[in-house]
Order: C-alpha cells, then structure tokens, then sequence
C-alpha cells in the first residue's frame, strides 16, 4: 500500500476551505483524484491551491484550518487505491 | 505638537515612518504582529507593542486591538502607512474619538473621496478632467445613448459600487450597449447590492501619471508628478519623477488640477491624484485619490528635496503648510526600483526566505529604504515588497546609467527578486526612451527573452 506525506512546497497559512463559509475541499477519508485540491496556501498574499498527486483516500490532515505552516510541513496524508 | 506616535505598519515604511519620527523629535512606537517581533522597524523604534496573531486580520486590520495598543502606550498619534487601516474611514473616526491625532485627513474626506463616483463627481466640481463619461448615473438605454452623443465608443459599463476591476462591462457599439447595459445594471445588484452604473469612455492606451500634494485644509501645494506607467497586474513596480513625456505647459495644467481639487475638498495632510494621461492628444484625466503616503513618494523627495513624511506629520497636528508653492523645484530625475521578493523566472511567484548575504549599493545618488538585513527570516504573510532601491541623477539617461550601476552592486543571497527583471529594463531602449503605457510591462514580459539582445547575461 503506498502512502504519501503531502508537504507544504512553501511557508504560509494553510485553508481547507476555498473561503471561510464554504465546505472544505476534502474531508477525512474521503477519495480524491489526481489533480482534485485539497487545500490552499496563502504566500505573501498569494493563493495557491495544493492537488493531490495521485488518486487515492486522503487518510488525514495533519494541519488543521488556518494554521501557519513552514517549508515542509506535512499537510495531510494520502494512500493509493490497490 | 504630539511626542508620542504609534506606527501601524510593516516593512520598510514603518522603518520609514520611525526615522521621520526621530528627526521630529518623536518617541516612535511600532505596532507589530507577532510575526514581526524581530523587523528593522521594531529594532529602530524607541518602543514596540504586539496587537496580534500573523494574520493582518487579526493585527493590521485589527481596530479594536489596535485602539488599545495605542491607549496602552499612551500615544498621542496614530501614523497608517500605506496599505492596512491607511484608507480606512473607520479607523480614522476611531483614532480620532480616542483623542489621539490620525496622520492622514479625516474620516469624512478619506470616505468621499474612496468612493469613486464621488471622487469622480467631486473632481467635475472643483473644475477638473475626469475620463468623458456619463456625469451621473444611466437608468435606461435612452439616457444611455444620450451620453453616446458626447463620449463616443468604445465606452466601459461601470458599478457605481465596484471597484479593484470589478463590476465593468464592455461596449463598442449601439447594439452592445443596448445588450450590456441590463446585464451590468443586473450584474451590479447582484454582487454589489446597488445596480447604479455610469459610462466612461475606455481608454485602451495610456500613462499613468500622478500627483503628489500636502494641504492644511486651505491651502494645497503640488510637488509635481511621478510617472508610474510600468506595472505587472496593475501593481505598480518602476516609478520615476519627473514624466519622461510631459511638457512644461501640460505639466502645469495637471499640477494646477491637482491643486484645485486638493483645495476643492479642504484637503489636510499628503495625497496623490492618479491620472490616465494620453500622450497621443496630450489630455489628463483624475482617475482617483488616495488619501495617504505612497510606497513612491521617495522619487518626489528625491526631485524636490523636501520630506514628505515629516510634513504629513506636521500638518496632521494642526500646523500651517509651511511651503510655499514657488520654493518647490524640481531639479534631475528620480527613479524608484521596487524590489519584490518574488522569482521573475517563476512568473513572480512569492519566494520568501532568509537573507543569506546582503550589500546595498552605495555612492552618489542613491536612496534605500528597506526592511531586511543579514539573517533576517522573512515571514511569508504579507506583501512581497522587500526594499526599495531609489536612484537621483541631474537627468534621465544619467538616472538610468545610475540605476544600472546601482543594482550591479545590489547583491542579496537567500531568495529571488525582481532586481534582475529591473536589470534588463534599464537597458531597454523603449524604456530609455519613456515610450511606454500601462500595458507595456506585461506586453515585454510576454516576449522570449531571446529578443533582448541589447543585454548582457551575468556580469
């Protein structure tokens, strides 16, 4: 079973949510494809929206909403689909 | 006079704003979040108080806790900067109903003129050009056309209550109009709860131009223009004064309007007027004013040898404006570089860091205001704007030969910046010859870099 730590490519704040009344974007355990977003980074004000890698079943988020994250920080963790 | 001046900012116009404070005589306070507990500005400053979190929401933005900061610390003023609470009429009636002084005009004028079909309005009152357009607002397609007769096309459908580009519709002929005009009066109502729109005639080409002002509330002077046509997503990042295009009768009219208007509105403290100027028919238009210092305001002290900082602070409290209009002199060119931390070769995207290495250029002619030194981690929170480099020769091309020697000395280590995009225009021949409007920036960056064949890669 393959499991990938999804880090943060840059420091910032970290969103689950496209805005603060909206639903997150993924919830825990809940299966994501390629490409789909699991979240924003906010950089020196600009955002930038972080996609999963591969399709699989997003296991967890170890950052939680609007919190700050450093270069590598892992975000939430993702394991392939056999 | 006050003694005691709080500093609700960031980066290098707090540092900036502390060192007017200093050769004021003032005990300068930084507030600062507690993502900038270790800045320049809170080294510099006499006192420093956190109001908050990282998030500007939570400090910056923060009235209620930065009201208390400043009751605190027993400030007597409250200096905005630029950005922030800077515009924010809420905040000035705040600070001024705690009985301190707010560094900026009050409530009522920050208000009135933010609000850009009354800026707009005002500015047709006190005599000055304003883009051809409807003088108030459009209810149908018949008073629509009405306006048609005088403007012309192609024209831009505007809400009322829009604003940043948003709420603005197209229409190049009779037949667009007639279709667009219920869409953006829709349109309107729908995201901006006010489904008033006026028309103004799109102008596709032109420069933008401003001016920089200081008024007591009844009387204004100018400090002639800045030319700040070079902008990347309408953010502005090569700033020069004087305009490379304007001539001395034109120069006059645009200053004189400035004028006009500041003195129209019993304007206090420093403003600029932003203009669109078409250097094809030689005609300005006010667009809109910003009612606080600017991030380009050296260029104008570096051409005029007066500190606007200072003066803002002065007139703020009270004081008469002490200039009179015929001390003011321009005299050689300032140019200023904006240097972002962002990666030109990654399509300007954010690169926060820590700085490794770093020397400032130094010699005749050079202004730095910025906010990093060696080891300094920049937290990646807000704006990207690191330093800004600010050059001063007797003229234009002696400023440019000077800017290129300027950054050929710059060296920073730690992350990218847009010194070498800043580089490569010095060396442009469009750029050395002032021929360019709003979309040049954008246009020259589109191109392969392979086109450039005037510049020299490395040193």
């Amino acid at each position: 079973m393959i499991q990938q730590e999804i880090q943060a490519p840059f420091p910032g704040f970290f969103f689950r949510k496209p805005s603060p009344d909206a639903p997150v974007y993924v919830e825990e355990g809940q299966v994501v494809q390629v490409g789909d977003v699991i979240g924003l980074i906010e950089v020196m004000k600009q955002y930038v929206e972080l996609k999963a890698e591969f399709s699989g079943t997003l296991v967890r988020f170890s950052a939680e909403n609007e919190t700050v994250l450093e270069a590598g920080d892992v975000i939430a963790t993702l394991e392939a689909i056999e | 006079m006050i003694s005691r001046m709080l500093i609700v900012n960031r980066g290098e116009i707090a540092l900036r704003i502390v060192r007017a404070a200093r050769e004021s005589g003032l005990v300068s306070i930084v507030a600062h979040s507690e993502a900038d507990t270790d800045s320049l500005a809170v080294q510099q400053a006499d006192e420093a108080i956190c109001i908050g979190p990282a998030q500007a929401a939570k400090s910056y933005l923060n009235i209620p806790s930065i009201i208390k900061a400043a009751m605190a610390c027993q400030a007597e003023a409250v200096h905005p900067g630029y950005g922030f609470l800077s515009e924010n009429a809420d905040f000035a009636r705040a600070v001024k109903e705690t009985g301190m002084v707010f560094i900026g005009p009050d409530a009522e004028i920050i208000k009135r003129m933010g609000d850009k079909a009354m800026a707009r309005q005002t500015a047709i009152e006190a005599g000055v050009p304003v883009v051809p357009g409807s003088p108030h607002y459009v209810n149908d397609i018949g008073d629509a056309l009405m306006v048609v007769e005088d403007v012309g096309f192609p024209l831009l459908i505007k809400a009322a209550a829009g604003g940043g580009g948003r709420g603005i519709r197209v229409a190049e002929d009779r037949a667009a109009l007639a279709k667009q005009l219920p869409l953006a009066q829709a349109e309107a109502q729908a995201a901006f709860g006010d489904g008033r729109v006026y028309l103004e005639r799109l102008i596709s080409r032109a420069r933008h131009i401003e001016v920089q002002i200081l008024g007591d509330g009844k009387r204004a002077v100018h400090f002639f223009e800045r030319e700040c046509s070079l902008q990347r997503r309408r953010q502005k990042i090569f700033e020069e004064a004087p305009s490379p295009v304007l001539d001395s009768a034109t120069r006059k009219a645009l200053c004189e309007s400035a004028v006009a208007l500041a003195q129209h509105v019993g304007y206090v403290g420093a403003g600029t007027l932003e203009y669109l100027f078409d250097d094809t028919t030689g005609e300005f238009f006010f667009i809109e004013m910003n009612t606080r210092i600017q991030v380009e305001h050296p260029v104008t002290e570096m051409v005029t040898g007066f500190d606007l900082v200072r003066e803002m602070i002065r007139l703020a409290c009270g004081q008469p404006l002490r200039i009179k209009q015929k001390e003011i002199a321009l005299k050689g060119c300032a140019i200023e570089m904006r240097i972002n931390a962002e990666d030109p070769d990654r399509d300007f995207f954010p690169s926060p860091g820590t700085v490794e290495a770093l020397s400032w250029p130094t010699g005749p002619g050079i202004r730095i205001d910025s906010c990093l030194y060696t080891g300094y981690k920049m937290p990646p929170f807000y704006d990207s704007l690191v330093a800004k480099l600010i050059v001063w020769d007797e003229d234009r091309e002696y400023a440019l030969k000077r800017a290129g020697r300027a950054l050929d000395e710059f060296h920073l280590e730690g992350f990218s910046t847009t010194a070498s995009l800043h580089r490569r225009l010095v060396e442009d021949p469009a750029v050395k010859e002032g021929a360019f409007d709003t979309t040049f920036l954008e246009r020259w960056l589109a191109k392969p870099a392979s086109e450039y064949s005037n510049v020299k890669e490395g040193r």
